[in-house]
């Protein structure tokens, strides 16, 4: 919804020799060779994205989710695509997976940062049965498959951010639950909480209904940012949350083991259609994988922390992640 | 571009008619959409219920003895403003989800009408009419049983219509409040797609309308035929300077 | 999925990992708190405007259509009736919906909303400037013409302007209506204080907040039109004195 002007950096950028991230992926060659030194005080040398005016005349439009995560990871590539030259536009907050990719495939959107997982149960309808445990394998099959949709996905975070049943610790222990299969017997006397389209994903209460036969009392679709009120409040017995929730800490929460295997991994992959990652450049996915570097769990989860807990806004949160690791001039 | 709207108006009509799968896999639209229906009225019916019992005495109170003038049309003006999507959150956020939270903010915002019709439709009678009932010996209680009551009734259930109406609205807004209304395929339609989207707001609109004219010839049904000549040659006659049976919004 | 990348470019400083196990606060636990609010009130600035701008150009657009009509239907008796079943239905159709109605047409931003919003404003105002000219009292209407006006002139120096209160009484009601409802077009894609209430739904003070700015907005421009009504009307200020 704002469109961001590019602005002049001020320091030139340090190549960005990236071997293969251990989660399998493109192979990046930087874009250029200099070093440089940055206003940086650190031993070490930063890296910044490097501003190539070239790229001012593709316009790029982040897009987002509808949850916290996804809103700080939109500002993260939106203002790191920004840093690198290009014209950028956001339109976060669309709503869920298919909403996303609607938008993506009719261009209302660039591109927006996807779930390997969901974009396996969700958009490659991939079985129960075959789904791959192993993030790389995750990737690659994500890769191949959303390439037949002429939608690239680009290397994957190291961190991953999965579905997972939650419950309160006190109500854990009055159960006597640590698996999630071991709701089924008590499934009838509890009520679930999920977000509305929780009701038609296998990942969600579809799945917990095919894979784990649980039958719940009641099932409440409440907005995915409620997902941890609702346990708090005493309202709900189960919620279905993210592994990055910052909130599980806080509140005492419990994450049920996933003994079925029913959730694959969840690592996030920038999506973008393949005629628009053409136009953009090769800067296109070197920015993608300086940005990616450091988006490990902890990281994910304290951004996620400062938005949901501490109330900044994600724009805040996505700066000072690019600040602290020396993506953009601070 | 006007043959893709007729064509999604078409899917549209088509999903409020016939049961089929939705985007999310799950059988949507047709009869689906009857409990959806059933809990909207009974969230307007529980909302209006309530608020009519809180606010049609103290109005009907006020308006008789001509007091709380500046409270009722304060009330009024601020019932206005609030925006009805920030007392829908205020109340999830402060009492979760559930029919009774719901409920309890559609009240609120249900109030002011019937506040200021019962206020107003009392006040409006002609004291001629109450003069002459006191001089008859009838006591304050009699004269606004049989008096003003009856005078005030039209002007009282045009309130209780607005309010209604302005229910009927923000009751689509339920689903962010965990419950299941008509709202649902216009508020989260990733199980129903985008004719569901479309259908349920043909519905919702349909169903506002069908609730105006509804309770509109119940209005007029009530309103004796003296006071319906009397009437237009009150039109003149501004109380609080407001515009006749048209109070409140509907959001 | 383990962290192990061939290396990392920076470490995170020690304070990049704010301190959380302190005891919980006020803004974490979601609840009122006057003194983040104090602090963060620039956060509400620009939907504070965006807001305005769809409550201004709705009852502007509104006001100038539902004027044209109730010239039309003074002259025309036999249009009030036509005009007021149709804007009632315009005015009976929930926003929310009505949105929603207009996406396929006008698809998501400030347009869709402001069309429905306009829509909704059209039967109160017009009934209003219809009531106000029809309220105007015969004599003055007779007086005029004693004085040789025309039509027009009539209409422009005698009957509008003692009009003019029931006139700006319906621009009152609309404007302040409006305020609320414009709180949804955050669902039409249009920002506004719904758009930032909605973007931190759970945490009491942000829905405290722009719900109160939306009262505070609806006080200021009921205000603003009152004291245009008096500077308008000098004679009420007169007689009343």
């Amino acid at each position: 919804m704002s469109t961001r002007r590019t602005i002049p950096a001020l320091a030139a950028m340090l190549a960005l020799a990236l071997g293969a991230a251990a989660c399998g992926g493109n192979d990046n060659g930087g874009g250029g060779g200099s070093t440089s030194p940055t206003n940086a005080t650190s031993a070490e040398q930063p890296a910044v994205i490097k501003h190539n005016d070239a790229n001012s005349k593709v316009t790029l439009t982040v897009g987002s989710k509808n949850f916290t995560e996804q809103k700080v990871l939109g500002e993260i590539y939106a203002q790191a695509f920004q840093a690198a030259g290009y014209n950028v536009k956001t339109a976060l907050n669309l709503g869920d997976e298919k909403t996303a990719l609607k938008a993506l495939k009719t261009g209302e959107i660039s591109g927006y940062p996807e779930y390997t997982g969901t974009a396996l149960l969700s958009f490659l309808n991939v079985s129960a049965a075959n789904l791959p445990h192993d993030p790389a394998e995750a990737y690659d099959e994500v890769k191949a498959g959303m390439a037949k949709q002429g939608i690239e996905a680009f290397t994957p975070t190291p961190f991953t951010s999965s579905n997972e049943v939650g419950l309160l610790k006190k109500k854990a222990t009055e159960l006597g639950v640590t698996k999630i299969s071991d709701l089924k017997p008590k499934a009838g006397q509890l009520t679930l909480y999920g977000s509305p389209e929780c009701r038609t994903r296998r990942d969600c209460l579809l799945g917990l209904e095919q894979v784990y036969g649980l039958k719940f009392k009641k099932f409440v679709p409440v907005d995915v940012d409620q997902r941890h009120q609702v346990l708090t409040s005493g309202q709900a017995d189960v919620s279905i949350v993210f592994t990055t929730d910052p909130q599980i800490k806080r509140n005492d929460e419990v994450l049920l083991e996933d003994d079925e295997g029913m959730f694959p991994p969840y690592n996030s992959t920038f999506l973008v259609k393949k005629s628009v990652a053409d136009k953009a450049g090769p800067d296109l996915a070197a920015t993608i994988d300086a940005v990616n570097k450091n988006l490990t769990a902890d990281v994910m989860q304290e951004l996620n922390a400062r938005v949901d807990l501490d109330k900044d806004t994600p724009e805040q949160a996505a700066q000072a992640y690019l600040k602290q690791f020396k993506l953009i001039p601070s | 571009m006007i043959l893709a709207f007729l064509g999604q108006l078409g899917d549209a009509v088509q999903f409020i008619f016939t049961k089929s799968e939705g985007p999310g896999g799950a059988q949507v639209g047709g009869s689906q959409l009857l409990p959806l229906l059933r809990e909207h009225l009974v969230i307007t019916a529980a909302a209006v219920g309530i608020a009519t019992a809180l606010a049609l005495p103290l109005g009907a109170w006020l308006g008789h003895t001509k007091r709380g003038s500046f409270l009722v049309v304060s009330i009024t003006s601020a019932g206005r403003a609030i925006p009805s999507l920030g007392v829908v959150f205020l109340f999830f956020a402060a009492l979760g989800a559930g029919f009774f939270n719901i409920t309890l903010a559609l009240v609120l915002l249900a109030i002011p009408p019937i506040l200021l019709n019962a206020y107003a439709g009392v006040r409006a009678v002609d004291p001629e009419a109450v003069d002459a009932a006191r001089g008859m010996g009838l006591t304050g209680r009699q004269i606004f049983g049989k008096i003003e009551f009856p005078l005030a009734l039209p002007l009282i259930f045009g309130g209780i219509k607005t309010s209604t109406v302005n229910v009927i609205a923000t009751a689509t807004l339920g689903p962010l409040a965990g419950v299941v209304t008509l709202g649902d395929p216009i508020i989260n339609p990733s199980s129903y797609g985008d004719a569901g989207q479309l259908g349920a707001a043909i519905v919702v609109a349909a169903l506002a309308i069908a609730a105006e004219v509804g309770l509109s010839a119940v209005q007029r049904a009530l309103t004796p035929a003296g006071l319906k000549l009397s009437e237009q040659a009150a039109s003149r006659r501004r109380l609080l300077t407001i515009p006749k049976r048209r109070i409140a919004p509907t959001p | 999925m383990s962290a192990s990348l061939p290396f990392v470019l920076a470490q995170a400083d020690s304070g990049f990992f704010r301190n959380r196990s302190g005891q919980s606060n006020c803004v974490e636990d979601n609840g009122f708190c006057p003194n983040w609010i104090v602090h963060h009130l620039d956060r509400y600035v620009s939907p504070f405007w965006q807001h305005l701008f769809l409550v201004v150009v709705s009852v502007g657009i509104g006001f100038a259509i539902a004027f044209a009509l109730a010239l039309a239907a003074h002259r025309q008796r036999s249009l009030v009736s036509p005009i007021t079943q149709i804007t009632g239905i315009l005015y009976t159709i929930p926003s929310l919906a009505f949105f929603f109605l207009l996406l396929p047409i006008t698809g998501r931003g400030n347009t869709t909303a402001i069309i429905a919003l306009t829509a909704y404003t059209l039967l109160i105002l017009f009934r209003n400037i219809v009531d106000g000219l029809d309220g105007v009292p015969d004599e003055a209407r007779d007086a005029g013409r004693g004085m040789g006006l025309t039509q027009r002139q009539l209409l422009w120096r005698v009957e509008l302007p003692l009009a003019l209160p029931t006139i700006i009484t319906g621009l009152r009601i609309a404007a302040t209506t409006t305020v609320g409802l414009a709180a949804l077009a955050t669902f039409a894609g249009a920002g506004g204080l719904g758009d930032q209430m909605a973007s931190q739904k759970e945490f009491i003070s942000n829905v405290a907040v722009g719900g109160a700015l939306c009262v505070l907005m609806a006080v200021v421009l009921d205000a603003i039109l009152l004291v245009a009504q008096r500077l308008l009307t000098p004679w009420s200020r007169v007689r009343a004195a």
